[in-house]
């Protein structure tokens, strides 16, 4: 298969690291406290952090990973953009604002805020790092099924190296530039992928005269397998009672998980109000709204235009039709930049997660548990985030590694069943739910983490399958790949229970503070003038 | 070059004063506007996504009916998430400023004093 040409890849892919980091230096200057460190100074604009939202959520998933999956499986890999999209609302209209006047850092701010600090903190420190890593390993072994397509290296020696550099240099990106920088990244980063997109959406249709209809008929003519089959729903998912099942508790991870990923939960805390949240989450919905209305176009497109068969030949498989789509397209030069803008895009989704990880870290367990939130200086809070930092990217380097091969698309699945249940139903009771307590916010992260865990590792995505992680063995007691549909309920009955058993009350001053600062802004974090 | 740490446990009001805001008229009032749109609106957008995954999942045939050339009703059916995904957004917002940013501007400013 013709690739294009390494070279050619290598160096536009150079271009954009060697820009980058121009930027996160260049935004450094004027990093100096831990305010700035891990939130920015706060200062960022509500459409500047909508942009950074969109390039912190569109990650190689969405596009390789939605993209190829249209292309082979059709309707089917639609329904993810849905989910991943409709998921917004709820961090809209009850996370989003909210959080933003509570908290200062972390999640863990908002869900210990009327807690007993200690615990809570702990515990979403803990649920932070889980779908952390979860979301790291995605893109790490996303990296590598990439740089076996655009540099034809196979060998998985080689692309060990290739991801070992990309995580490098993530780690640099967060050393130097902090959440400022990082946020930099993802602006730019979303920029290149949207516009990437569109420009290749455009040259679809233009190749079928501007109209859908054409591109799904020519996607139907050359997929002789499925046929009509690749125009409605069912190809994937639609084989018997269990993949429907498995299918449905996909579609609740999706839908219930953004607004639990604590990557994307930490960039409310970059802007200076709970308005500029609000304006930065209206801006991230239409951004990724429109995007994905773009891999809709390009997933039919690459099945009309390079056609399943050779897409599986691939190296990177069903990951590998974007790239491919612009091949066709636009020849070795158009492949070289949307392969770049698919670096960026892994390289951008890393760094935001390990800053994520490493606040969470610094913030929540080493300044508020480690040293009782007595810092006697803010500086060692920062000096704690970037050692973690290093500490994290060693290990998603050695996770992608080992990861290299899996399907992303479904690893992120895995991440949101993990952000839907231990998560989010903590922090709609701790916004909305006056009697909940210590207790109950334990037994909802803890208790959901354990049961989605506990179910993937007992799923057919684990053992079981030719398909899974461990062909050879079998403890597949789970009939489904996402636990959603099990964990999510558990979880919100978890929150609940704990804290009705409980005879500790919840503390009502807290609470009333927590109430009043939420909905009013009263006494949230000011922006940082420098 | 000036930073300042707000902590704001130690500069803001006393924990009377929270308690005293929460019972007040203008709070339960700016609290039911609030409310009063996003509980509603969730609970309809969560239903109608759910109609979709259903209809998606397990009535392959009324989804694969073709409509417009190979556009079909499972086509369509998603393309109306993102719209209503996008009209949710714009009315949101168009309620946020004009029912709750007033109300809760003006709380804050008696919370925080008379400093501005």
């Amino acid at each position: 298969m013709n690739n294009g040409s390494p070279i050619l890849n290598i160096s536009i892919f150079g271009v954009f690291v060697l820009v980058t980091l121009f930027v996160v230096i260049r935004a450094s200057r004027n990093t100096k406290t831990a305010a700035d460190y891990l939130a920015a100074g706060r200062a960022f604009t509500g459409p500047q952090n909508g942009v950074a939202i969109a390039g912190d959520y569109l990650s190689a998933a969405s596009f390789l990973g939605i993209a190829g999956a249209i292309a082979l499986n059709g309707y089917d890999g639609f329904l993810y953009s849905i989910g991943f999209l409709v998921a917004w609302l709820i961090a809209l209209l009850l996370v989003a604002e909210l959080l933003r006047n509570t908290g200062k850092y972390t999640m863990g701010d908002v869900l210990s805020f009327r807690m007993r600090q200690r615990p809570v903190r702990a515990a979403a420190a803990t649920s932070t790092m889980a779908v952390s890593f979860f979301y790291l390993l995605a893109q790490m072994a996303g990296a590598g099924g990439l740089v076996a397509l655009l540099l034809g290296i196979t060998g998985t020696g080689g692309q060990a190296l290739v991801i070992a550099v990309v995580g490098a240099l993530m780690i640099a990106y967060v050393l130097i530039g902090g959440m400022k920088g990082t946020t930099w990244v993802q602006i730019i980063k979303a920029v290149l992928l949207i516009a990437g997109a569109g420009i290749m959406t455009l040259w679809v249709l233009g190749k079928y005269g501007f109209n859908l209809s054409s591109v799904l008929g020519a996607a139907v003519d050359n997929a002789p397998k499925a046929g009509e089959k690749l125009l409605g729903p069912g190809l994937a998912y639609g084989k018997n009672g269990t993949t429907k099942l498995d299918f449905l508790s996909l579609a609740l991870a999706l839908v219930l998980g953004t607004a639990g990923l604590p990557h994307i939960l930490m960039r409310f805390y970059t802007v200076p109000t709970a308005k500029e949240a609000r304006r930065s989450v209206v801006w991230a919905i239409w951004l990724i709204g429109i995007f994905y209305l773009f891999t809709l176009v390009l997933g039919y497109g690459a099945g009309a235009l390079v056609g399943p068969d050779k897409i599986n030949a691939a190296p990177g498989k069903a990951n590998s039709a974007a790239p491919l789509l612009a091949l066709e397209l636009g020849g070795p030069i158009l492949l070289g930049l949307i392969a770049a803008v698919a670096f960026a895009t892994i390289l951008a989704v890393v760094a935001g997660l390990t800053i994520t990880a490493s606040a969470s870290f610094a913030h929540d367990i080493y300044a508020n548990i480690i040293k009782k939130g007595q810092a006697e200086d803010k500086d060692s809070e920062v000096k704690v985030a970037r050692l973690t930092a290093i500490v994290i990217g060693i290990v998603s380097i050695v996770g992608g590694i080992i990861a290299n091969g899996q399907n992303i698309a479904f690893l992120v699945a895995l991440a949101f069943a993990v952000a839907a249940s231990a998560n989010l139903p903590t922090i709609l009771y701790s916004l909305f739910w006056k009697r909940f307590n210590t207790s109950g916010a334990l037994w909802s992260i803890y208790g959901g983490l354990i049961v989605t865990i506990t179910l993937i590792v007992l799923s057919p995505a684990v053992s079981g399958q030719p398909t899974s992680m461990f062909k050879n063995a079998d403890f597949a007691l789970f009939p489904l790949s996402n636990p959603g549909i099990v964990s999510i309920p558990v979880a919100f009955l978890l929150g609940y229970v704990g804290t009705i058993l409980s005879k500790e009350k919840a503390d009502p001053i807290k609470q009333a503070e927590m109430e009043v600062r939420s909905l009013t802004g009263a006494g949230a974090e000011k922006a940082i003038a420098h | 070059m000036s930073t300042v740490e707000h902590t704001p446990s130690e500069s803001g009001p006393d924990a009377q004063k929270w308690v005293d805001v929460q019972a007040s008229e203008d709070f339960a009032q700016l609290k039911h506007r609030l409310r009063k749109f996003v509980f509603p609106v969730s609970g309809l957008f969560l239903a109608w996504y759910l109609l979709y995954v259903l209809l998606a999942d397990y009535a392959h045939g009324f989804m694969s009916t073709k409509v417009i050339g190979n556009i079909n009703v499972g086509l369509i059916f998603g393309l109306l998430q993102f719209v209503s995904t996008f009209v949710i957004t714009t009315l949101y917002v168009r309620h946020a400023n004009k029912h709750l940013d007033p109300l809760a501007e003006k709380l804050r400013g008696e919370i925080e004093g008379d400093g501005k």
